[in-house]
């Protein structure tokens, strides 16, 4: 107990730091999913190469290895001095981005080809068609899986505590390396972890209950 | 469209009779299986065609091929003299001009009937949006679905649905307007509703290709018959003599097993 309160400041600025980090790169990996998902099953090779070359890379590599990619060698060669905050918002980012983007294309999926056909039939393109047509009706499939990929994330993002970034697991390490006893730490990180996690499936179930009125 | 509903008066003043879709030598394969075999077919403006035959006689996709939503293996198509473009944004703004009504409907799911008829002419004809609902409260109106313009399509039967359907079509100001089995997902007793909204407009001098089983309405509504089995077009004739004197032994047959019991 005495942890908790003794080092409040520091939890206070580890959790945010882990629900800024989470809250970025969900942000970053849902536009760029629904954008490579759009890729993926667009009517020009090139995009759709694209697309499959983005989620394979991204989906297959560890993501500590993205971790090492974006603090090694994006500073070094392309943009000296970015913020650890914002080279783990990409790496979390991007990485992340392949499952939307699989788990988005599956509910591109399950909505009937014919609504794709009639909208293409009166003339609308084919980013038309997906955005106005498509992606409305494919959201309400995409929320569970999106739910627990946020999940994931917020946990993921754990990795960034690693490389110089203050959130949760950065601060446990602190603590637990100035020899504070490690369960009473550790519990205290997971129930912060768990206010993250439980608040992001509590706001996708509301999120799927308010969407399935609509129609 | 809706608004200047042109009589029908084939050969009248305006040089009303050319030709509107020109199919040439056209053919497609799925797999192994050619469902198009070498079809020859001119819809002129203004002209009413009935496709028929067998089920996997390839009419629907005659059908589709006709707004590329069905790609063709050679031959060509033109509408309206331009040949079928590329997938695009060339092809877009024709399909614009070429309705399409399905047999499953297709009504937008996540969309209001209204906003199901407005669409296409605010995203694709740029309309203004008053503009846009005054004419799909009229088109809605004419197909008898007007006090329905604000539930969902799953709230209406499927002979509405359908009307708004042909309505959202309509609602483009189509060149041509093309019906895909429209009524055979529907109830027999709401057949009619949607086949009186098509007489009502070959009537108005709509140019219209339509694959159907309704014996009926090719009798009453075609100007020519196209019959087609085994992915060739077999006759093509006027109603009355394509009915009472089929002039292939293949019509005859499909005749004979669909018009006695």
């Amino acid at each position: 107990m005495n942890v908790l309160l003794d080092h409040l400041p520091q939890f206070r600025d580890g959790f945010l730091g882990t629900l800024a980090l989470t809250a970025a790169s969900g942000a970053l990996a849902l536009v760029l999913g629904i954008l490579i998902a759009g890729f993926r099953v667009s009517p020009v090779p090139p995009l759709r190469a694209f697309g499959t070359a983005w989620v394979t890379l991204l989906r297959n590599t560890p993501l500590t290895l993205l971790f090492l990619i974006a603090f090694f060698i994006v500073p070094q060669i392309f943009f000296p001095g970015t913020s650890p905050f914002v080279l783990a918002t990409l790496a979390l980012g991007f990485y992340t981005s392949s499952f939307v983007c699989e788990a988005v294309r599956s509910g591109f999926n399950t909505v009937p080809l014919g609504q794709a056909e009639a909208a293409r039939s009166i003339g609308m393109t084919f980013f038309q068609t997906l955005r106005m047509i498509v992606l409305p009706q494919a959201t309400r499939t995409v929320i569970p899986p999106l739910s627990s990929i946020f999940i994931a994330l917020t946990k993921n993002s754990a990795i960034a505590g690693a490389f110089s970034n203050t959130e949760l697991f950065n601060v446990s390490k602190l603590l637990s390396d100035k020899g504070f006893a490690i369960g009473w730490i550790f519990l205290w990180i997971a129930l912060a972890y768990l206010i993250i996690t439980f608040t992001i499936s509590g706001l996708f179930r509301l999120l799927e209950r308010r969407l399935e009125v609509a129609r | 469209m809706s608004e200047v509903s042109v009589t029908k008066d084939p050969g009248g003043p305006a040089p009303a009779v050319d030709d509107l879709v020109v199919l040439t030598g056209v053919n497609k394969h799925f797999g192994a299986l050619h469902v198009l075999q070498d079809i020859d077919l001119t819809i002129k403006r203004g002209e009413v065609v009935v496709v028929i035959g067998p089920s996997g006689s390839g009419k629907s996709t005659l059908c589709r091929t006709i707004n590329r939503l069905e790609t063709v293996d050679s031959g060509s198509i033109t509408i309206d003299g331009k040949p079928l473009p590329q997938e695009g944004r060339e092809l877009a703004r024709l399909r614009a001009d070429v309705g399409m009504v399905f047999q499953s409907f297709n009504l937008f799911a996540h969309k209001t009937v209204l906003e199901n008829v407005t669409l296409g002419q605010l995203k694709v004809r740029k309309a203004d949006k008053k503009a846009a609902e005054q004419k799909a409260r009229a088109l809605l109106d004419r197909v008898g679905v007007g006090t329905q313009a604000d539930k969902y399509p799953a709230q209406l039967s499927g002979g509405q649905q359908q009307r708004v359907a042909i309505a959202r079509a309509l609602a483009m100001d189509p060149k041509v307007m093309l019906f895909d089995e429209p009524t055979s997902a529907l109830d027999p007793e709401m057949i009619n509703e949607v086949l009186e909204v098509m007489q009502q407009l070959a009537r108005d001098g709509m140019t219209m290709v339509v694959v159907t089983h309704e014996m009926g309405f090719a009798r009453s509504a075609a100007n020519r018959v196209v019959f087609m089995a085994d992915g060739r077009i077999v006759e093509e004739a006027e109603p009355t003599q394509f009915f009472n004197n089929p002039r292939s032994d293949r019509a005859k047959d499909f005749l004979s097993k669909i018009l006695h019991h």
